[in-house]
């Protein structure tokens, strides 16, 4: 039987990945000079099943070098070994290592086993430098191979071998069955077996679960010694066993004389073992490229509870549907309550599928969480600042597909928080602050959003350096009246970085405004608050899905469109006199005092709001970050959740579009991508010589 | 139908037996430690036990011991899987009431070799 183990490969690598992530995160928690044993151990055993696990799938580099991590832990763990600073720090890297080496066994690319062997080196250093009792591996090896020292393949003369075997009194209580070791020992060869009955008692004394009988065995046969002893080999410390050659049919070879043979070839396995791995090897080495292209295939694990309550809930719905069902062969006027009630429960049940369906794909935010503490970690040694992380919010849940991508994001702030943000602790101390700095990553959840914050207190934005910077970077003009909101919201501009000099730490070519993009495209916001001396905020809200959306259904003439409701702002009806028209042809409205454009969506879509008047029409105010526009539209219809067909998949992009919907009626709608479209405003007006800031003058007159 | 409970922390491991066994007509029952075999080995009486040592909540060698006491698995063949460099674990093994070994790495031909010769 030849099975493809390749086909494992898959959650061998992500359970991999998680254990590395479990040794990372116990290995920050350790503390060297009171080593908490489930921690320690929580880490021997993630190292262990990565060794076992990677040996059997063939991984042989990566089992090698588990090897030795796992003989320090061991050590460590057993208490022979005092546990360094400097260990946890190799042990780190280590575990970087290995996650390079599998990301590269994943993606089918060459293994670096460079870093691997230095490590390895490193490691050997410290095993042999206190010379510790040598590797339980090589004293086992150096004492076993006298034993499989056995005869050459070559010599393949019938034996009789004369073997007594008197098993431990206890031998059945252990699951083992002398018949079997009988049945195989046939196996080998021609064979009589004596019972040596000398120690049964009476039969009143006798107790059926021990084992009284002893066998003397008299076997022929062409195998060697090794594999009579393998048959034993699990009772051999506890029973009484001898194995003497009698006679060989030809040649007399007395057995106890072991042959002189070189010590390489004394330790190779039988055949029957030997030949399969390698044929094994092969096939994997083929189908390299499959092999690669299957890895990017993700799966998710989900939790038992989850598909509970799911198929509880197709059952019920498939109550419902009966229900209906009878009810549609006998229908008449007199059940039309009945009818009502069964479709409001076939409502609520879909309803509820549909949301455990969602909350298959939501996982807690910890799985992105987690990399921070390694990683201010090495940072604050990195830069000489003291630093202590608080999380909270980690059971947060999130859609998978948004908390992948919401990773590099969050890392960017927390550097910047790191880098930027906390000053040094001779800064803190003389500004009367304690030396460690303070960063919260904080998730929660606020309507139907999730929101995370990253805050540090640290030195905040400094308003002056960014309005002085902006203006150097003709992103603002000289005198432009800015609030300080938006001189804030300055630092997500394209092109724009505080930082006096750039970093390896967070100058990485990267700007705040690819932040805020990333964010966007997830239908999410960022923006910042900040007190200077006392720390900045920078606030995320993401959806919990990208597959769903809670969209408002807009008539904009013949066609129904629908805006994301987490972007809308309010609705209203404009009054004329609130509405100018300034130079240069844009539109700009007033409300309450603050100004903004508005933006016909007929220009984009080319087609006509049935109401030619304005002020028949409504205005529906649409903001991201901290910009806002007014649509104009015909009739506000129902609100409702709408799942997002991709635009891209089945036809192409479209600007101001990012999705579209089947609505109940069988009909297209396209989902407006409210970013941008505010964009697309913006474009608008700086092609008209800057509309936001014309705009403002007319508010402040 | 022969029935084998399987027991390993390890998510691919654990597939990886079930596949094989199956696929030699076995029925398999999984658990991810020692304290889900018991429950499982409660629930289910299996003909074979095989289970890793090293193991989060139980280990292996509790496990055993565990089993041992129950009446229904008081001979019921039970095979550690450990690796080569836990030879310590082999006699703790044995002294909970371990039938035998299989030392890991190993492939499914060796499994199933090993199974059917305690199975019979």
């Amino acid at each position: 039987m030849s099975i493809d183990l390749s086909q494992f490969h898959q959650v061998f690598f992500e359970e991999s990945f998680e254990g590395l992530e479990t040794m990372e995160s116990s290995l920050l928690d350790l503390d060297c000079d009171s080593v908490d044993s489930e921690t320690i151990n929580a880490i021997f055993r993630a190292a262990h099943s990565i060794k076992g696990s990677s040996s059997t799938f063939g991984f042989t580099p990566v089992a090698e070098f588990t090897h030795v991590l796992e003989t320090l832990l061991d050590q460590v763990r057993q208490g022979t070994r005092k546990l360094m600073p400097d260990h946890v720090d190799l042990l780190l890297q280590s575990v970087d290592c290995l996650r390079g080496m599998l990301t590269a066994l994943q993606s089918g690319s060459a293994l670096d086993v460079a870093q691997s062997h230095d490590l390895i080196a490193r490691f050997n250093a410290i095993l042999s430098g206190q010379a510790a009792q040598p590797s339980s591996v090589e004293t086992v090896t150096a004492s076993v191979q006298p034993a499989t020292a056995a005869k050459p393949a070559g010599a393949v003369d019938a034996m009789t071998w004369a073997i007594r075997f008197i098993p431990d009194i206890n031998i059945l209580r252990t699951g083992n069955e002398p018949v079997r070791m009988f049945r195989e020992l046939a196996e080998l060869g021609s064979m009589k077996v004596t019972a040596l009955t000398d120690k049964l008692p009476d039969l009143g004394q006798l107790s059926p679960e021990n084992c009284y009988l002893g066998w003397d065995i008299e076997l022929i046969t062409l195998e060697s010694r090794q594999k009579i002893e393998e048959i034993f080999e699990w009772v051999a410390d506890e029973s009484d066993i001898t194995i003497t050659a009698q006679a060989s049919a030809d040649t007399l070879v007395p057995l106890d004389v072991p042959e002189p043979e070189p010590a390489a070839e004394s330790v190779v396995v039988p055949d029957v073992v030997d030949e399969k791995p390698t044929k094994a090897v092969e096939r994997r080495a083929e189908p390299a490229a499959e092999q690669a292209k299957a890895a990017e295939s993700t799966s998710i694990r989900v939790s038992i509870e989850k598909i509970d309550t799911l198929v509880n809930l197709v059952g019920e719905l498939v109550i419902t549907q009966s229900m209906l069902g009878q009810l549609g062969n006998e229908f008449d006027m007199s059940k039309l309550l009945r009818l009502q009630e069964g479709l409001a429960q076939l409502e609520h049940n879909t309803r509820e599928l549909q949301e455990n369906v969602m909350r298959i794909r939501m996982l807690p935010i910890s799985f992105t969480f987690s990399r921070f503490p390694r990683m201010i970690r090495d940072l604050s040694r990195q830069l000489g600042k003291k630093v202590e992380l608080k999380l909270s919010g980690e059971q947060t849940e999130l859609d998978k597909t948004v908390l992948e991508k919401i990773g590099d994001p969050l890392v960017h702030l927390v550097r910047n928080a790191l880098d930027h943000g906390l000053e040094t602790p001779e800064q803190r101390k003389a500004a009367g602050k304690p030396e460690t700095g303070l960063i919260t990553l904080h998730a929660y959840h606020q309507g139907g959003n999730i929101m995370i914050e990253i805050r540090d207190d640290g030195r905040g934005l400094n308003r002056e350096k960014i309005r002085a910077k902006a203006i150097a970077n003709k992103l603002i003009g000289e005198n432009d009246p800015l609030s300080d909101d938006q001189i804030q919201d300055l630092i997500f501009q394209p092109g724009f970085s505080t930082a006096e000099q750039v970093t390896d730490v967070s100058g990485r070519g990267v700007g705040m405004d690819v932040v805020r993009r990333n964010i966007n495209e997830l239908n999410g916001s960022i923006d910042v608050r900040s007190v200077e001396g006392e720390g900045s905020t920078f606030t995320i809200r993401l959806p919990l899905t990208l597959a769903i959306l809670d969209g408002q259904l807009v008539q904009v003439g013949e066609q129904v469109y629908i805006i994301p409701l987490v972007s809308i702002v309010e609705s209203l009806q404009p009054r004329l006199s609130l509405v100018n028209r300034v130079a240069g042809g844009c539109d700009v409205f007033r409300l309450r005092n603050e100004v903004h454009s508005h933006y016909s969506a007929v220009r984009n879509f080319c087609h006509h709001t049935r109401n030619q008047q304005l002020e028949k029409s409504l205005l529906v105010v649409v903001e991201t970050g901290t910009s806002k526009v007014a649509l104009v539209v015909d009739e506000l219809l129902g609100q409702q959740q709408v799942v997002i067909k991709s635009m891209e998949a089945n036809y192409q992009k479209v600007a101001g579009v990012s999705g579209a919907t089947i609505l109940g009626d069988g009909t297209v709608s396209l989902i407006l991508d409210i970013t941008d479209i505010v964009q697309m405003a913006g474009v608008h007006q700086q092609h008209k010589n800057g509309l936001k800031l014309v705009s403002s003058r007319v508010g402040a007159g | 139908m022969t029935k084998i409970l399987a027991v390993d922390d390890s998510a691919s491991m654990r597939q990886m037996v079930s596949f094989t066994l199956q696929g030699a007509g076995y029925e398999v029952v999984e658990a991810c430690d020692g304290q889900d075999a018991l429950n499982k080995a409660r629930q289910n009486q299996v003909d074979l036990v095989l289970s890793d040592v090293n193991m989060p909540v139980m280990d292996g060698i509790t496990l055993i011991k565990n089993l041992r006491t129950l009446p229904n698995y008081k001979f019921t063949p039970i095979l550690m899987l450990t690796t080569e460099s836990a030879a310590d674990k082999k006699g703790e093994g044995k002294a909970a009431g371990a039938t035998g070994w299989i030392v890991k790495p190993f492939n499914p031909d060796q499994l199933l070799n090993t199974i059917k010769k305690v199975l019979g």
